[in-house]
Order: structure tokens, then C-alpha cells, then sequence
């Protein structure tokens, strides 16, 4: 496999030099397979589908913006003056907009403009892994969505696929608007689309996603293709909306309402 | 056949004219390296619409490269044989037509060098794959059939079996580049502009009005600069083409009006009203889209009526308002309309940067370039086939007995008595 | 007329064609293989067997960029975050919470090579090189 895919690579720097396309000079000339192996642990759990219950009968804006303050420090997201080009994993919502069909003329405005916070649905049947031509954005097998930036091309069809506008691309080179970049997780690079990963690295490690931990009792988060999990007796127990389902995306974040 | 055009038989002028494209092309090129280095920040494209400019062009052009086959298809698969003389003008279109397509599509991209490793992760359920696939297929598959159906002309042969044999191949490529660019969009939950079945059918059936829209144009253009003449006939028959085409095109936009408010459905509404009228206190696009219709009206009045459309100074009008009402509803509005609602029910501007504007300028004057030197090529050869058929015959009369020659010689109809008796007395006199 | 053409158009391609081996004799940094530190406050703690690095210090310097594309997919596609070496030992695959912790010493490690080697990894537009962070956690 390594073999062919370096192969390709060869065949690939020829074709494109041929385009006159200056690229793909650092592929390595000789092959090397890594002879160590990876152990099939924590991350590998087959059997896990990863859900997200927020109560926002507990979720208040204090909560809400330490979620988002910690979320944007650890991932390294950049803080972007111009609406136009920012970048967001969590952010506010008010209700009429992430609930497009359950809004009317004449509801309060105290339900209307209540503060949601919004995140990538990680749906079920994900529009934009549908339509990403290099399946840099993908679904793990716990159901996450998940970015591969090394791969992204930056052509954004996921961002006028999505439809929940969970996703962001960088318009700007990123580094130029973190204050204190944390050095245990990447930033991007300008030309890549990215969002909430769910914080899969946490996730491997057997922590909960940042969010989770600190929002506490207004957000559940775990197994909800465990019928006796936290997350599924929620489900159960509570009335819950997921955004637009009548998309067909089938959504893993739910609210109470 | 090249030195031919180029070396030997060019113009002061027609250099001068190729040197300005390429500078133009330069200032583009320039704002592209602009836009590289500092980000995608430098164009009107935001977090909520992420397709815009760029896109909307890759759009137009594939739909102008896909009408070209509104000849090639005639002439191979029905003998129609007055489209003999323009088929090649249909092919050389489509080849600068996908050029700046592509190109709209390298410009649009925010990390041109990964572009290839589209090539190595081919997804299957992902248009964009096959949009990569069949646009470069139809590009070589255009650059094989015209070039050899040209050379094959200049050395006064007819081209070969496998030439043809190409043409007939491309014709299915020239649909499916239309059809798996408007899968691009039609197969998008929640964009209601796009999220229509008729999107490809109406891609398609405009692009069979703009594409012979323009060939009408471009053989008049040669007509004033090189006494080029495409045939009576065939500007006729093209010109009926466009009558229907853009038509059935109209037709279809007014569906999408009906569906849109018949049902009265908020999210089916938003796009046409943000474009047409204003919505949620957004109306940029409103003075272009009326300038669209009233671009449609003069269109379908000039069109559709014989008296009008075969008098050649009012197609030719008629074309251009065709050419630029199509431009304005694919290339301008479509893409951005439909991404205008965003996920949260309101709704984005879109403003056009200076780096955008230069870049697509760029890609223009690159794209009428490649033109320019693939008709150069083109009116070359037809001159010498003509002054080769008829030797001693006035320039003004010459195309209409070549027409006429070649339809006798193929059994199309009967040549006109007068011209008969003309060639007859030539070949006496010889 | 044409002849002198011709050899100029020659003389011309030549040069151009050899650009890469005359411009390596020219440039002044060619000479002798850079020297790499390891002299950083982790690596000096080493001692006895812990004296090593994730694989055979030959074979890393020859395909580190190897094993870091491999756990570029294992991690980001595959989920699998722990890499078990050739002798045994597990590491968490991570170029930024692993590498970087012996190898907090960018400038006089990564960079030295890779500028000898005039390679450019693009790694660094986003991967947090000790010496922007300040030293890796």
C-alpha cells in the first residue's frame, strides 16, 4: 500500500510538473515502511456513538461563554476581528435561529432570542462528508466528525453543504489572531476550513469534551447507542429537538428546550 | 498550419491586440499572488457565503463550453451539413470556455497545492470529483477533434474516421459537464435555490442558448475583421437554436418563480426575493436583476419572431442581450442568491473586492486570448480552402458558393441554377 | 544568421538545464553535513536504555518524516493515538506532545537539516514549534 500510494506520488509530481504546477517536491524517494504497530485502544471502540445532550434549562450565557472561551483557547482558534472571515467552534445563537421551523410571529421574544449554543451537529448521515472531495472531512468510527486538515484543499463545498453553518474557513492566516497559541494542540493554516471536533482528543484519552466538563449538569454527553447510558435516559426522560431534522441529516446534538 | 497563421500572415494589429490580453492577464495574475499571500480575506467570500464570484463563473463557462455541442451534435449524428463550415468554431470555443473554467476553479480554491491530490483520494459521492473528471475529458477530447478536424482542412482532406469517431465521444461529455456541475448544487439539503430537480435541465437548456448565442456572435466579429463567412444557412439554423433554447430557459426560471409562491414556502421564497426585491433589508442584487429582465423581454422579442431574428444587425443584438441576461442569472446571481439565506434564516451580502474583480479579469483576457489565437487559426485556413475553390471569384460572393457548392456536393439541395451554370462556364473555360 | 541562432538557443538551454548542479557549486552553503543538538533540558536527563528515541536513531534520522505521516493518518482518521515501537515501548503519536518534548530545540534540530537539505515541510504552518510556544509542555 505504502508502496503504491508513493507510486502514485511519483506518477503525480510528474503529471503536475508537466502542468507546470511547482509541487509535491518534499514526496520522499525512498520508501520506507514503519516497522512499529498501533495498539488498538481507547480510541478504537466500535461499539461507541458519541451524542450531546444541552439542557438549556440550566445552560446560561455565563456557562455558555466559559465553554466558548475555553473550547476557542485549547483548539487554538483565532479570535477574528471582521465578521466576514471568523472563525467559531461554539458560539451563541438565539433560538429562532437554530429552530427555523419550530419559530413563529407570535412567540415571546423571551423565547426567541434565548441564548443556544450552537456547535457542529455531528450528524448521522453528515451533508458535508457527502460532498468533500477528498474525504479530509470524514466520520470516525464513534460517529464524530471529524477534520483532516493535512488533506483539506479549502474549496468550502462543505461550508454551502452544511446545514447548520457549524463550519469556518481561514480567510486569514490564523496565527495573527491568537492571543496565547497552546502548544499541545495545532493551529491551521490559512486556505483550510475547519470546526468543533467534538475534542476527539479528549475523547481517546477517556475525558470528556471541554464543554461538557465545564457546563456540568447542562450538558450530557456519551454513548447514546448505549441504551442505559447517561445520555440515552436523557433522551428518554426529557423532550428533546434536534436542528432541522427534517433534512434527513439526523443530528447527534439535542436540546432541551 | 501554425507558422502559416502566426509567422507569416499576421498583423501588426492582431499582435498588438494579444499583447494587451497578456498584460491584462498579468494585473490578474498579479492580484491572484495578492490573494495567495494574504488570504481569502481580499475577496467578497465570508463564513456564511463561501462560494461566490469564482464559482458562479466556473458555472457560466461550463454551460458555454457544454453549447458548443448545439453544432457538433447536429452535424455528427443528423448530417446537417451546413454546421460543416463552424463545427471547428463550436469545438475551439469550448477549449478556452473549460480553461477559464478550471481556472476559476484553481482561483477559488484556498490551497491550490493540495489541488491534485483531488486526483488521489477520488470520492466517488463527491461532484466535485466528477466535475474534475469529465472537465479536463471534454477539454482534450475538444483540443484532439479541432485541431485535426482544422489540419485536416488546410491540407484539403476530409478528417479521418477516428476524428469523428471522437467528435461523436465528446457529445455525451458536453452534457455531463452541465449535469455534474448543477449536481454540484442540486443535491444540497437546506439551499432551496439550488435544492430543485430542473436545476440541470435548466443549466442545460441555457447554456444551449449562450453557447450558439456567442458562436453567432464570434462568426460576426470574424465576418467585420476577416470577411469570414459562416453561411447563411448555418447562422439561421443556430439562430433557431438559441430561439428555443433560451425559451424553454425562460420558461424554467418562471417554474421556479410559480413553485416558489404558489406554495408560499418561506425558505423557497427567500433567494428569488433577496434577488428580485430585497429581503430582511438586503437588496444589492435587485437593480441587476431587473436589468435581467428587462434583458429577457428584449431578448424573447428579438428572438422568437422569423422577421426579426433573421435580419443579422437584430441577432446580433439579440445575442448579445441573450449572452449577457444568461451571464447575469448564472454567472453573477446564482451561486450567491442561493447561498444569500444563511443556516440561521437571515440573510448575507455579498460585495465584490477589487482582488476579485482583477482576478476574473484576468481569467477573461486569458480566455479571449486563447480565442483569439485558435480563431486566428481557424480564418486562415477557411481563407486559403476558399481561394483554393474558387480562384477567380470576388471575396463578397465567395461563401455562399462555397455553401452552395458543398450542399450540391453532398445532395443537400439543389445549387441554385444561377451558380450551377456559373461553375459550369468556369470549368469550360479551364 | 540562423546557425549562430541555433548554437545561442543551445548555449542557452544548457546553462538552464543545469542550473541545479551549477548553482549547488556556486553557493557558498554547500560543505559538510550540519551538526544537531541534542542538547536540550529532557534529552541531557536521559540516561542508560531511556537514552533513545522512538525507533533506532539511524532509522529516525533517515524516516522520521515516514513515521510522522503515518501517524498523521493513525491519529486524525484511524483514532489510534498509541504507537508501540520496534523495542516495545508505547508513545502517544503526537508530533507536538511527543518529538517536541525531547526535541524542544527547533532552531539547532528540526531547522538545521531541513535548511542543508533545502527541504520545506509544511509541518510548521500549523504543528506549534517549541520555539513559538515558548518551550513545549
Amino acid at each position: 500500500m505504502e508502496m503504491n500510494r508513493r507510486k502514485f506520488l511519483k506518477l503525480g509530481t510528474a503529471a503536475v510538473a508537466g502542468l507546470g504546477v511547482a509541487a509535491a517536491s518534499t514526496s520522499p524517494a525512498v520508501a520506507a515502511a514503519v516497522n512499529g504497530s498501533y495498539k488498538n485502544a481507547e480510541g478504537k471502540q466500535n461499539d461507541v456513538t458519541w451524542g450531546m445532550v444541552i439542557d438549556m434549562n440550566k445552560m446560561d450565557n455565563e456557562t455558555l461563554n466559559k465553554c466558548i472561551e475555553a473550547c476557542h483557547k485549547f483548539h487554538n482558534v483565532p479570535n477574528i476581528d471582521t465578521k466576514k472571515d471568523e472563525v467559531k467552534w461554539i458560539w451563541g445563537e438565539p433560538f429562532e435561529h437554530l429552530f427555523l421551523d419550530e419559530t413563529h410571529e407570535k412567540m415571546g421574544e423571551k423565547f426567541k432570542d434565548k441564548n443556544f449554543m450552537t456547535i457542529c451537529n455531528h450528524c448521522a448521515e453528515p451533508v458535508c462528508v457527502r460532498v468533500c472531495p477528498v474525504k479530509a472531512t470524514f466520520m470516525n468510527a464513534q460517529g464524530v466528525v471529524g477534520m483532516d486538515m493535512h488533506r483539506c484543499l479549502g474549496c468550502r463545498n462543505c461550508m454551502a453543504a452544511c446545514p447548520y453553518g457549524a463550519r469556518s474557513f481561514n480567510y486569514k492566516a490564523p496565527r495573527d489572531y491568537i492571543e496565547e497559541i497552546n502548544p499541545s494542540y495545532p493551529t491551521r493554516m490559512k486556505g483550510v476550513v475547519e470546526k468543533c471536533n467534538f475534542c476527539s482528543e479528549r475523547l481517546a484519552v477517556g475525558e470528556l469534551p471541554l464543554c461538557a466538563e465545564i457546563a456540568g449538569a447542562a450538558i450530557t454527553f456519551g454513548n447514546i447507542a448505549d441504551p442505559n447510558s447517561g445520555v440515552s435516559k436523557k433522551l428518554a426522560d426529557n423532550f428533546t429537538l434536534q436542528r432541522r431534522s427534517n433534512l434527513g441529516t439526523k443530528p447527534k446534538v439535542y436540546y432541551i428546550v | 498550419m501554425v507558422e502559416k497563421a502566426f509567422v507569416k500572415r499576421s498583423s501588426k494589429a492582431f499582435w498588438a491586440w494579444i499583447a494587451f490580453l497578456a498584460a491584462l492577464f498579468a494585473v490578474g495574475f498579479a492580484a491572484y499572488i495578492y490573494q495567495m499571500v494574504n488570504g481569502f480575506h481580499v475577496t467578497g467570500l465570508s463564513r456564511d457565503i463561501s462560494w461566490g464570484m469564482y464559482i458562479g463563473h466556473l458555472t457560466f463557462f461550463v454551460g458555454v463550453a457544454a453549447g458548443g455541442v448545439m453544432i457538433v451534435l447536429p452535424y455528427y449524428l443528423h448530417d446537417v451539413h451546413e454546421y460543416g463550415r463552424i463545427t471547428v468554431v463550436g469545438e475551439f470555443l469550448a477549449i478556452p470556455a473549460i480553461i477559464m473554467a478550471l481556472l476559476f476553479v484553481v482561483v477559488d480554491v484556498g490551497s491550490p497545492m493540495k489541488l491534485f491530490t483531488l486526483y488521489m483520494y477520488f470520492t466517488p459521492h463527491a461532484m466535485l470529483c466528477w466535475d474534475a473528471t469529465v472537465l479536463p475529458i471534454y477539454l482534450f477530447l475538444n483540443i484532439i477533434v479541432g485541431y485535426n478536424v482544422l489540419q485536416a482542412e488546410n491540407k484539403g482532406r476530409k478528417y479521418g474516421k477516428i476524428v469523428k469517431a471522437l467528435a461523436v465521444f465528446s457529445i455525451p461529455f458536453a452534457f455531463s459537464i452541465h449535469i455534474v456541475t448543477a449536481w454540484l448544487y442540486a443535491g444540497l439539503p437546506s439551499r432551496h435555490y439550488f435544492l430543485t430537480a430542473m436545476l440541470p435541465a435548466k443549466f442545460l437548456a441555457g447554456a444551449f442558448a449562450t453557447g450558439p448565442a456567442l458562436i453567432i456572435l464570434i462568426c460576426f466579429i470574424l465576418n467585420k475583421l476577416t470577411g469570414f463567412d459562416a453561411g447563411k444557412k448555418a447562422i439561421d439554423r443556430l439562430a433557431t437554436t438559441v430561439a428555443y433554447a433560451y425559451t424553454a430557459t425562460i420558461f424554467m426560471v418562471i417554474c421556479e418563480f410559480f413553485t416558489a409562491f404558489y406554495s408560499n414556502v418561506p425558505s423557497h421564497k427567500a433567494a428569488l426575493q433577496y434577488l428580485f426585491v430585497g429581503y430582511h433589508g438586503h437588496d444589492q442584487f435587485v437593480p441587476l436583476m431587473w436589468l435581467f429582465v428587462v434583458l429577457v423581454v428584449i431578448s424573447l422579442v428579438l428572438i422568437i419572431p422569423r422577421q426579426t431574428r433573421t435580419n443579422y444587425k437584430v441577432l446580433g443584438f439579440a445575442c448579445a442581450t441573450i449572452f449577457l441576461s444568461m451571464y447575469i442569472e448564472k454567472g453573477l446571481t446564482f451561486v450567491i442568491g442561493g447561498l444569500s439565506e444563511t443556516p440561521f434564516g437571515t440573510i448575507a451580502p455579498y460585495h465584490i473586492t477589487i482582488t476579485e474583480f482583477l482576478i476574473i479579469v484576468g481569467i477573461f483576457a486569458l480566455g479571449i486570448l486563447i480565442a483569439s489565437l485558435l480563431y486566428k487559426l481557424v480564418v486562415v485556413v477557411k481563407k486559403d480552402r476558399d481561394v483554393e475553390a474558387f480562384p477567380q471569384e470576388d471575396r463578397a460572393g465567395l461563401a455562399m458558393k462555397y455553401v452552395a457548392a458543398y450542399n450540391a456536393a453532398n445532395g443537400v439541395v439543389e445549387a441554385p441554377a444561377a451558380i450551377a451554370e456559373a461553375v459550369e462556364e468556369e470549368e469550360k473555360a479551364e | 544568421m540562423k546557425k549562430t541562432n541555433v548554437i545561442i538557443g543551445i548555449v542557452i538551454f544548457a546553462i538552464l538545464v543545469t542550473v541545479p548542479f551549477w548553482s549547488a557549486i556556486l553557493s557558498p552553503a554547500s560543505g559538510a553535513a550540519p551538526e544537531v543538538s541534542f542538547d536540550t533540558p529532557v534529552i541531557n536527563q536521559l540516561s542508560g536504555d531511556d537514552y533513545k528515541c522512538v525507533e533506532d536513531v539511524e532509522w529516525m534520522r533517515a524516516h522520521h518524516m515516514d513515521l510522522l505521516s503515518d501517524w498523521k493518518v493513525e491519529v486524525v482518521r484511524e483514532g489510534t493515538r498509541t504507537y508501540i515501537a520496534e523495542d516495545g515501548t508505547e508513545y502517544l503519536a503526537s508530533l507536538q506532545n511527543t518529538c517536541f518534548e525531547c526535541h524542544s530545540n527547533y532552531e539547532d534540530f528540526c531547522l538545521k537539516c531541513h535548511t542543508y537539505a533545502d527541504v520545506n515541510p509544511t509541518c510548521w504552518e500549523c504543528h506549534v514549534e517549541p520555539t513559538v510556544a515558548g518551550g513545549a509542555a
